[in-house]
């Protein structure tokens, strides 16, 4: 009988209990985030998107190869001598066309490890991370300013001047070996 | 009463008695269940420290109306191996229990579809009505999940059906009727005169029923709850066991109907808990329109208390559903017969007693 009774009174008083607790976060501020409206502020060293300011980019190709996916593609072309590249914002001088600067996102492990190794600075982690894209190949992100045209063109121009000095290396050999047939033909 | 007063102007007794019985539908319990389902949604939220719906219209107010607007539209589905007359019916048989109880629900001292003198016991039988529903339901869907549900629910309604009975006798018993509007009309003046604080009785005995009315009302209420399917008793329709227990196999709109009987009848336990312990349509302090002598203000204001308090009454309801987790079917059988029933038998004895005095 007093257990029957000492139920009564526990679940009578438990069940008070439970809606004083709901009563009250009734009343609560919400924790709901209204997402694309608001979002949360996110850590200063979040790492998502990748960016390349391809304006500083010197071509040096250690992004690349600190990449552990092998996400990051790097294609230069020697600047021929005339060829003014600049500066980048550190100092550097540029000597590389960069023809081809492509990041595959979607292969991206976010590890952070090309941002270390760049000397001027130039790749870094935005905090983008929406950019889910309906295509795979979007998700293939092209750095290089340079349009394919004008690529081809680095590419001939670089081309051209390395047939010429092969030309000329070649026109000098053959004069040397002119020069020492007719030496030689001098002594004989 | 209304609809003596439109036979008089229509000069037809039927249409005047279907324009009665479809102002509670159309004007009320239509809202009232899209109204009550975002108001679930919204208290179940904010209990959850969540916002809710929040997207539909100013604040997801038309978010239900837009749901309602989606079952609608949804495919009506009856799955091959259903028995198909009763499957078909069974969603009206829950609804009609629970509308037919709308009936003998005095909304206003002028507003009530019928002012039969048997009130409260034409409710309790005629809502007990949706089992019936239900059980087709669970049945004809020819799913195992849904005659579990449908099983469950009809044991339960069955056992919770006595405790309740047994609060509303033991009330009715110093009420000395069963006409809801009398009831109401008995509570009259201040609030002090509802039967919940012993009603409009003098001296010792007023003070003496306070504590068995206040136990027949917690009584009437926890039945109450179980005898709706809601949570703490709504092993039913258990969606973590059950899939939606016996409506499982309903889609569209008859899934939309089972939802409004549902909330229909939430609101019929409420308006009879008003009804017998919260004064019914009385205001519990005087009218605006006596004050003001305004006549027509107080059928108006009436209506207004009625509401106030049976809508209290389901959001406490929708309270007890986001704080309490779901009973086992041992332990509501054990709440039922063991607890339940045993006290509401006391205080029927202690009741009668009273009453005597």
């Amino acid at each position: 009988m007093k257990e029957y009774l000492k139920n009564t009174w526990l679940g009578i008083y438990t069940i008070l209990v439970g809606m004083r607790v709901t009563l009250r976060h009734l009343f609560k501020p919400k924790v709901t985030i209204q997402y694309p409206d608001e979002r949360l502020e996110l850590p200063e060293r979040a790492r998502n998107r990748l960016y390349v300011n391809i304006d500083d980019c010197i071509g040096c190709d250690q992004c690349a190869r600190a990449c552990p996916v092998d996400c990051i593609e790097i294609e230069t072309v020697k600047a021929v001598p005339g060829e003014d590249l600049g500066v980048t914002s550190n100092g550097k001088r540029k000597a590389l066309w960069v023809t081809k600067f492509d990041i595959d996102i979607a292969k991206c492990c976010y590890c952070s490890l090309c941002v270390w190794p760049c000397p001027t600075e130039c790749i870094w982690m935005t905090d983008v991370y929406e950019y889910s894209e309906y295509n795979r190949e979007n998700l293939i992100y092209h750095f290089s300013n340079l349009s394919p045209e004008e690529a081809e063109q680095k590419k001939l121009n670089y081309q051209k001047f390395e047939d010429e000095k092969a030309r000329q290396k070649a026109f000098a050999q053959q004069a040397s070996a002119q020069q020492v047939n007719k030496e030689s033909g001098t002594q004989n | 009463m209304i609809s003596d007063q439109l036979a008089e102007i229509l000069g037809n007794k039927i249409i005047a008695y279907l324009i009665t019985a479809a102002i509670p539908l159309f004007l009320f319990l239509v809202p009232y269940a899209l109204y009550a389902v975002y108001a679930e949604r919204k208290v179940s939220a904010f209990m959850q420290d969540r916002i809710g719906p929040n997207r539909v219209g100013p604040k997801g107010l038309l978010q239900t109306i837009a749901d309602i607007l989606k079952l609608i539209q949804k495919e009506d589905i009856i799955p091959k191996s259903a028995d198909k007359p009763i499957f078909v019916m069974a969603p009206y048989v829950v609804f009609m229990g629970t509308f037919a109880a709308f009936a003998a629900i005095p909304f206003s001292s002028v507003f009530i579809g019928s002012n039969i003198n048997l009130g409260v016991f034409y409710i309790m039988a005629v809502s007990s009505f949706s089992v019936i529903g239900i059980l087709m339901a669970g049945w004809a869907g020819n799913n195992k999940y849904s005659l579990y549900g449908a099983m469950r629910s009809v044991a339960q309604i069955v056992s919770y059906e006595v405790p309740a009975l047994l609060a509303i006798v033991s009330a009715v018993m110093v009420i000395g009727t069963l006409n809801l509007n009398e009831i109401s009309e008995m509570q009259t003046a201040r609030f002090w005169n509802w039967w919940i604080f012993g009603g409009p009785l003098q001296g010792i005995q007023k003070f003496l029923l306070i504590v068995p009315m206040l136990v027949a009302f917690v009584i009437f209420f926890v039945a109450s709850l179980a005898e709706v399917n809601r949570t703490p008793f709504d092993i039913p329709e258990a969606e973590s066991e059950l899939v939606a227990g016996f409506h499982t196999e309903y889609t569209g709109m008859k899934f939309a109907i089972f939802f409004l009987a549902e909330y229909g009848n939430m609101f019929v336990v409420s308006a009879i808990s008003t009804a017998i312990f919260f004064g019914g349509w009385q205001s519990p302090f005087g009218y605006l329109g006596n004050s003001f002598s305004i006549p027509l203000l107080v059928p108006i204001e009436q209506v207004f208390w009625f509401l106030f308090k049976s809508l209290s009454l389901v959001l406490v309801q929708m309270w007890l559903r986001w704080t309490l987790p779901r009973l086992r079917v041992d332990q509501l059988m054990a709440v039922c017969w063991k607890y339940l029933t045993p006290y509401a038998f006391v205080n029927l004895v202690l009741i009668g007693i009273i009453s005597l005095i």
